[in-house]
């Protein structure tokens, strides 16, 4: 067991403004209502994919400070990252904007790293406003990844759908939104999972760990949640976390999901379900973001996973080393009708169940 | 399973590998199976089609040019269809089906050559063609040309 | 009537292929190696003409038919001509084959644009 890893924030950053945009088919799954903006065409205008990729940040980035009712030479910092080698859809968007910049890459888990980082920096009083931001792309991170597109080949039962998105969100010092409380840095775990159409078993134990890391850490459990909510672990990704945590002692219950799983509906062919880097950062720039600020859900426990492979390492037999890293939602608005409270009551009943099994 | 400090990283790993193996969903093979046998049948036969078209209106053509002219058209065919999106399709339900036949490597040239266009027809097109057919023409050639040398001492 | 043997040796061809990608999780380019392989081996060993007599585009279509054919060229060329015939024989006679993939790949890498799946 290594040093701690969760932070606290004292001055608890505030989510001033944020934005979601996401391709045609995201814009038919069950999320659709939320979205800030629905591209007709995931071309997006652009020549090339990657161009689309790159211009999809930059709007989210204009959009999520435009929401955030501030101007862009209010904000000191961007701190991005995707997918694509040398993270270039994030490095070229931010040419575009009067702002320090720092590169991130976390794979899928970027928009988590993004807000951990950025919290700390604002929590420290050092800067005003920082955005995060990351997105991914269909047909870029097929082509980088795994075959051209026009390849007449079938995907496995166990393989995902990259999701054609970007989200953006704005951190401050204060305002009205959703505030940031903690973030528990994740570390890479490796299960020596090798098979690239199957992330989500490769991610599911750096999930655990960081979820079992943040609990103890913490002292808390699931019941402290609304909503514990993975990235893009998919069907079976979250399906082997409920397994793994029930084998450290730990059940999730109803308040536990996952972004991929929830993603696409039934009939939309993604299999496993939605993933990457725009996956988790869409649906918390959207849903999670706008029921935190209407109070409809006060605590989420926001954990998106990366796993970080390329096709060097695993063509020369490498397996894949996941990450994922924990940030805690709080809600500014109080609940109508009390949700919170009968919440804490039910909690003791399995809270100690979970703890004892651990040995305390 | 996973429990229990005396486990070695290594076993912890075999351990979690067989665990997932067992808990991918199990899909049946059979409808797959159908679908690619229906698609590679259907798929000769219109390259038989095609060879006995040739040769009923050249009647005088060696048959090993006929099946030279069916492959080309059978190429032409598969690597349209790649262009116009719709092989993938085919693919996307038929599998093995149309990977298989000839059309399959005609779709496997074409594919990537479509993809990489963006980075130049030097760069992307030329380049990158033979990303995913490239292994068929070495291999095919590597042991062709050892068999030959094979049937040359006996 | 020949249409019927055409059409049930090349759907067992590619089932066999399909078995392949199911229970061996191998990618499209192995498939096809493995196939070719296939191929020149049955032309080595002088088993592919019999089956060609009467299964025709059932087994000269699927990828088998090339290998086989790479195969037969270097036999042919290394009869007639000796050891340079182990190194022309097999290109020459799939040439048409290569040089038709290559141009249409070309042609058509031009005039389309891929598009994304849904």
């Amino acid at each position: 067991m290594g040093a701690r890893r969760t932070v606290i924030f004292e001055n608890k950053p505030v989510i001033i403004g944020s934005y979601s945009i996401v391709g045609p088919k995201e814009g038919k799954g069950n999320f659709a209502s939320y979205f800030d903006y629905i591209m007709k065409d995931d071309s997006f205008g652009e020549e090339s994919y990657e161009k689309a990729e790159k211009k999809m940040i930059e709007s989210a980035v204009a959009g999520a400070i435009k929401n955030a009712g501030i101007k862009t030479e209010d904000v000191s910092l961007l701190l991005s990252g995707d997918l694509l080698n040398q993270i270039i859809s994030s490095s070229y968007a931010a040419r575009n904007f009067d702002m320090g910049f720092l590169g991130l890459f976390g794979a899928c888990s970027t928009m988590a790293e993004g807000l951990a980082v950025g919290s700390s920096i604002i929590d420290g009083g050092y800067l005003d406003n920082i955005v995060c931001a990351t997105g991914s792309h269909f047909s870029t991170a097929e082509r980088q990844f795994r075959f051209p597109l026009e390849l007449g080949n079938q995907r496995p039962p166990t393989s995902q759908w990259t999701v054609t998105g970007a989200g953006a969100c704005v951190l401050a010092q204060k305002g009205q939104g959703p505030r940031v409380t903690m973030a528990t840095f994740g570390k890479v775990v490796d299960y020596a999972v090798n098979d690239v159409n199957d992330m989500g078993a490769a991610m599911a134990p750096a999930a655990m760990d960081t979820m079992m890391t943040h609990f103890r850490e913490t002292e808390r459990t699931p019941d402290d949640y609304d909503l514990i909510v993975t990235g893009d672990l998919g069907k079976l990704g979250s399906e082997i976390l409920i397994d793994l945590m029930e084998m450290n002692g730990i059940k999730l219950g109803l308040n536990y999901n996952d972004c991929g799983q929830m993603y696409f509906t039934r009939n939309q062919n993604t299999l496993s379900g939605g993933s990457g880097c725009g996956c988790s950062a869409t649906v918390l720039n959207s849903y999670i973001i706008s029921k935190l600020r209407k109070g409809e859900l006060q605590r989420v426990l926001f954990m998106p996973t990366g796993a970080l492979m390329s096709t060097t390492a695993s063509q020369q037999g490498e397996t894949i080393p996941g990450v994922c890293h924990a940030i805690v939602l709080e809600s500014d608005v109080k609940p109508k009708g009390g949700g919170v409270q009968s919440k804490d009551v039910k909690k003791s009943t399995t809270a100690s169940k979970g703890r004892s099994k651990k040995g305390g | 399973m996973l429990r229990g400090n005396k486990m070695t990283e290594k076993e912890r790993n075999q351990a979690y590998n067989k665990y997932v193996k067992a808990k991918i969903p199990k899909t049946r093979a059979w409808p797959s199976l159908f679908n690619s046998f229906i698609v590679g049948g259907v798929i000769c036969c219109i390259g038989q089609g095609i060879n006995d078209l040739i040769l009923l209106g050249f009647p005088t053509m060696a048959e090993q040019t006929a099946w030279g002219y069916t492959l080309i058209a059978l190429i032409f065919i598969a690597s349209f269809l790649t262009g116009i999106g719709v092989y993938d399709k085919i693919g996307k339900f038929a599998g093995g089906g149309s990977i298989v036949p000839i059309t399959g490597f005609s779709n496997s040239v074409t594919s990537p050559s479509l993809e990489f266009k963006h980075e130049g027809i030097i760069y992307g097109i030329c380049v990158k063609m033979f990303t995913i057919a490239g292994p068929v023409i070495v291999v095919g050639v590597v042991s062709s040309v050892i068999v030959g040398i094979i049937y040359l001492f006996v | 009537m020949y249409y019927i043997w055409v059409f049930l040796i090349g759907g067992l061809i590619c089932m066999l292929g399909q078995m392949l990608i199911i229970y061996t999780n191998i990618t499209s380019a192995r498939i096809l190696v493995t196939f070719v392989l296939i191929g020149v081996v049955l032309q080595a060993f002088g088993i592919f003409d019999p089956i060609s007599a009467f299964a025709k585009a059932g087994i000269n279509v699927p990828i088998i038919g090339f290998g086989a054919s790479l195969a037969k060229g270097a036999i042919s060329a290394v009869k007639a001509k000796g050891l340079i015939g182990a190194f022309t024989g097999g290109l020459e006679a799939t040439a048409g084959g290569i040089a038709a993939a290559v141009i249409f790949a070309f042609i058509f890498a031009l005039i389309f644009k891929s598009k994304t799946k849904s």
